[in-house]
């Protein structure tokens, strides 16, 4: 496999966990604070944390505009939780942060529930195999609803929590959080052109 | 399906990370902070500044305020419980608040024991000056740590010496043969399995934030800097001439700790910074920092 450079965007939020699971995949990564920095990268993940502030820090330095012009070129790009929202083309309710609009598919924030009702469940994700995996929902998103150029990958008890379009993938979980690194690397296929 | 596992307890922590949390009264002050970019808030009847300032017993704030910062915003909304006062924590459960402050910052209810933390589905966050204090809470089942500082000083001297206390007894034991750890544990009156646990993770076993004294995007950026995961702004805010200005350039300062320019551009012209205390002319009666076994 070729040796890929796959950015983390660590604005705030759970930047690390991706640090180390792609670490682990034995890929290059680097952290992106700014547009600068988007140099040179094949693949970029935004990350859980607070989709509201993360909107905010892209659109004060001129980040926003960047991974928009990146998406157009070959990149690829996987929002967990929060990246998730962020990737989506609408949100459900009011008082919502911008997004990039890149997955076509609405979402609702906190849909589960608050921390209150937050949980582990293992999943069925048939692109990643036979063996279940552990999902980790944190005051976590669903999809309502998607396009029909998007491929679901997962749902639990009936939504969404998992979809892919092309090169975008999107999940309402944290494999980060996990010692499981199938999602990294089904990213990582999707990154290299494999699938 | 398991809800509430120590993991999504940690694991929210873990995602407010570089992020600012803020201290607020009212949901209207609780939509600035959301708007400023803030990965949450701490509902609070008074800030710790007017705590310091009226005295009495300071309790858990009233619900129905707590209700309507939680209606008024969509991130995650914090409260206060004294420390020991498990009914209070129970009652901030049930509201379903997203985190539980046991705070030094409130006068406490128990003098010698903790809420046992492990007992409730939410998660907690406690106050530590070192690594033996943050190791007793994380043995309660706090899934989060902070600095203690001063609260309501505006003074950011005491979190910094919190700060490096904690991280350097982790670096001391990062250091020390194995044979040493049981020693440790005993010098520094911490569970010892946390402390095998501290060192093989070589930081703390949960996120680990600054707080208590924090009032301009500088200090922000200093604790970032020593090496902590984000920043609890309690008075800071809205005890400044411009708490709108204010919320949005610490929030940037969290983010762009490690980037000067960034931090000089959004240092200027923020207006009259919250008043400050000098610790020195505190007297022990008066430092909250004393609260908490």
């Amino acid at each position: 496999m070729v040796k890929k450079k796959i950015g983390i965007l660590a604005l705030q939020g759970g930047v690390i966990e991706h640090l180390k699971a792609l670490e682990k995949c034995k890929v290059k990564t680097i952290c992106i604070t700014k547009k600068e920095e988007l140099y040179n990268l094949q693949g970029l993940i935004i990350p859980g944390g607070e989709s509201t502030t993360i909107s905010k820090l892209m659109q004060s330095h001129n980040l926003w505009e960047s991974i928009l012009d990146l998406a157009e070129e070959n990149i690829s790009i996987w929002g967990t939780c929060a990246g998730l929202i962020l990737l989506s083309k609408k949100i459900k309710e009011k008082n919502n942060p911008s997004t990039l609009g890149l997955m076509d598919i609405e979402v609702a924030r906190n849909a589960f529930g608050r921390q209150r009702e937050s949980f582990e469940s293992d999943l069925s994700i048939k692109v990643l195999g036979e063996k279940t995996f552990p999902g980790v929902f944190i005051r976590a998103p669903y999809i309502l609803t998607s396009g029909s150029s998007v491929e679901i990958l997962a749902s639990f008890e009936n939504k969404i929590v998992a979809v892919r379009q092309g090169r975008f993938l999107g999940s309402a979980f944290h494999p980060e959080l996990t010692k499981d690194l199938r999602f990294h690397k089904y990213f990582l296929k999707i990154v290299s052109g494999e699938i | 399906m398991d809800i509430g596992t120590f993991k999504v307890k940690k694991g929210l922590a873990q995602m407010l990370k570089g992020g600012v949390i803020m201290d607020v009264t009212t949901p209207e002050q609780a939509l600035i902070a959301e708007n400023s970019g803030a990965v949450a808030v701490m509902a609070l009847e008074r800030v710790p500044a007017d705590i310091r300032a009226q005295g009495g017993v300071a309790r858990m704030a009233d619900p129905l305020i707590i209700q309507k910062i939680m209606d008024a915003v969509t991130i995650p909304v914090m409260a206060k419980a004294r420390i020991g006062h498990f009914a209070e924590a129970k009652i901030l459960e049930a509201l379903g608040v997203d985190y539980i402050d046991e705070s030094e910052v409130l006068t406490p209810a128990d003098e010698e024991h903790h809420i046992d933390k492990n007992k409730f589905k939410i998660p907690f966050v406690c106050g530590a000056r070192n690594l033996g204090e943050a190791l007793r809470r994380i043995g309660e089942g706090a899934a989060m740590i902070r600095t203690k500082g001063e609260a309501g000083t505006g003074n950011v001297v005491e979190a910094v010496r919190h700060a490096r206390k904690i991280l350097g007894e982790i670096r001391e034991l990062i250091n020390l043969p194995d044979e040493e750890l049981m020693t440790f544990s005993k010098k520094i009156n911490a569970p010892y399995e946390l402390v095998l646990e501290t060192k093989k993770l070589k930081k703390l076993p949960v996120v680990n934030f600054a707080a208590g004294g924090i009032a301009t995007p500088a200090d922000a950026a200093l604790m970032m800097l020593l090496g902590v995961d984000g920043i609890f702004v309690g008075s800071g805010i809205f005890k400044s001439k411009e708490p709108k200005k204010y919320a949005a350039s610490i929030v940037k300062a969290a983010a762009h700790y490690n980037d000067s320019k960034i931090l000089a551009e959004i240092s200027k012209g923020l207006g009259e910074a919250m008043p400050g205390i000098n610790i020195t002319t505190l007297e022990e009666k008066d430092l909250l920092q004393l609260r908490g076994w």
